[in-house]
């Protein structure tokens, strides 16, 4: 069971409180996972990543194991804790004005 | 008795006031979608209880928000804007080609006659539409590829279109308005589209009378009337007779001419009104003085409305999309500040009080009639 923790926008539009737990099909990727995400709460589909290209928004930050996840490749596996559900898969809207 | 509830999108939320025909006692419902832009929110006349909402953020993106009860509830439903084949370039604010980008929808228009087709004017300029009640959205590209299009250039808000009028006479008329291209008028349902902006002249571009180019802020229409067209520019109150096939200036007596709303009365369709604002440099009213402008005459002839506005320190503007009317037999004229007042007057513009003082910066007002 992955453990992702979304930003609070993005929770009221999910209508969901606290972490949401994910199972994935295959690997733990970030693809995979936001695969997942997208799929049990489609609100969320063009929130995270573009609809088309599926590039993380820019202003979207993507934190886990005290690490910056953002610029990693959509495919590389996620760190093990995170794949294990140890350590959460955090989405964070960037620090910018408001 | 009739009632009246008036959508309010702003900076940080929608709120929704509503009061009996009498229009004294307001109830203030909100935020909807609280923390995030909200540029409109727009009722069917179709169906009075069918609202759609522009909910966005430069974080999250945009969001279409639909309500089939009138407001109470809201249920997300389709955010998919992808430009209709390659979209290419645009101009940039220096002149150098820009990719088109979707920022955010600026305007829906619901049909006149159905409640799940809306049109959608989004930044960077395009139109789309939905025919299901804003689950998918399809882009109407005649516009974007409009021979012109890789000329436009964005204003200092963007480049977006954020006008849209549907012929009452006619479904396959269609009037847009994009800041800084212009005017364009359909007559084929949203195909084909060609630029209305003769009688235009705009100094800050390089040929002031350019076929397209104009910062057009907004066009307001009179249903029964649809041949005439009233538009704000970002200098100058011009109006058509024509359907927009050519343009005369009507500032006559406004102390300036600069603005960003129009408005016509709900009942006498040569009734105008509009916002002087002090210049495109100081988007304030004139010597701190808030002052609506109404032309009984269908322009060149104005009168300042000050009773109840603050006629000192006053330094907010009036966006746009932040001003209606309702259609109550004694016509009442709404709008919103980017201080977070919401005015209204309940007799056509002689009298003034705020519904609400402290919203956040009002990017749109739109007024229902309920029976």
């Amino acid at each position: 069971m992955i453990r992702v923790v979304l930003p609070a926008h993005l929770r009221a539009l999910a209508r969901v409180d606290g972490e949401v737990g994910l199972e994935l099909d295959g690997n733990a990727t970030q693809r995979t996972l936001l695969d997942a995400l997208e799929s049990r709460y489609p609100v969320l589909r063009g929130t995270i990543r573009d609809h088309v290209t599926q590039r993380r928004r820019a202003y979207v930050r993507f934190f886990a194991c005290e690490r910056d996840l953002s610029h990693d490749r959509p495919d590389a596996p996620l760190p093990r804790a995170v794949a294990e559900g140890v350590e959460p898969f955090l989405v964070v809207g960037a620090m910018a004005g408001g | 008795m009739s009632s009246i509830r008036a959508l309010i999108g702003t900076r940080k939320g929608a709120f929704i006031l509503e009061s009996d025909g009498k229009r004294e006692n307001w109830k203030v419902d909100g935020p909807h979608f609280g923390g995030w832009e909200v540029y409109h929110v727009k009722d069917s006349s179709a169906d009075p209880n069918r609202l759609y909402a522009s909910q966005s953020s430069s974080w999250f993106g945009q969001i279409v928000q639909r309500s089939d009860d009138g407001g109470q509830t809201w249920n997300a439903v389709g955010n998919r804007f992808v430009y209709d084949g390659t979209p290419g370039t645009h101009l940039w604010y220096d002149g150098t080609p820009h990719p088109w980008e979707f920022a955010r929808v600026w305007h829906f228009e619901p049909s006149l006659n159905d409640p799940d087709i809306v049109y959608a004017g989004v930044e960077d300029a395009a139109l789309f539409r939905s025919t299901d009640g804003g689950a998918n959205w399809e882009e109407l590209a005649g516009l974007r590829t409009h021979r012109s299009a890789g000329s436009w250039q964005p204003g200092a808000g963007g480049m977006c279109l954020h006008t849209i009028l549907l012929d009452p006479r006619d479904s396959n008329r269609i009037f847009a308005a994009i800041s800084a291209a212009g005017a364009f008028r359909s007559d084929d349902g949203g195909a084909t589209w060609r630029p209305i902006n003769r009688g235009l002249k705009s100094g800050s571009i390089p040929q002031q009378e350019a076929e397209v180019g104009h910062c057009v802020h907004r066009i307001a229409m009179h249903p029964s009337n649809p041949d005439v067209l009233f538009m704000q520019k970002h200098w100058d109150v011009m109006r058509s007779d024509d359907a927009g096939e050519s343009w005369t200036e009507i500032s006559g007596n406004l102390p300036t001419d600069f603005g960003f709303p129009i408005a016509v009365h709900a009942h006498q369709p040569r009734t105008i009104y509009v916002v002087p604002i002090k210049s495109d440099s100081e988007h304030f009213p004139i010597d701190g003085q808030l002052r609506v402008y109404r032309s009984r005459t269908g322009g060149d002839e104005w009168e300042p409305l000050t009773k109840g506005l603050p006629q000192a320190n006053c330094y907010v503007n009036v966006l746009r999309d932040a001003m209606a009317v309702d259609s109550l037999d004694s016509c009442g004229i709404y709008f919103g500040t980017t201080g977070g007042q919401v005015y209204f007057s309940s007799n056509g513009g002689e009298s003034w009080s705020a519904i609400v003082h402290d919203l956040p910066a009002v990017l749109s007002v739109e007024v229902q009639t309920l029976p």
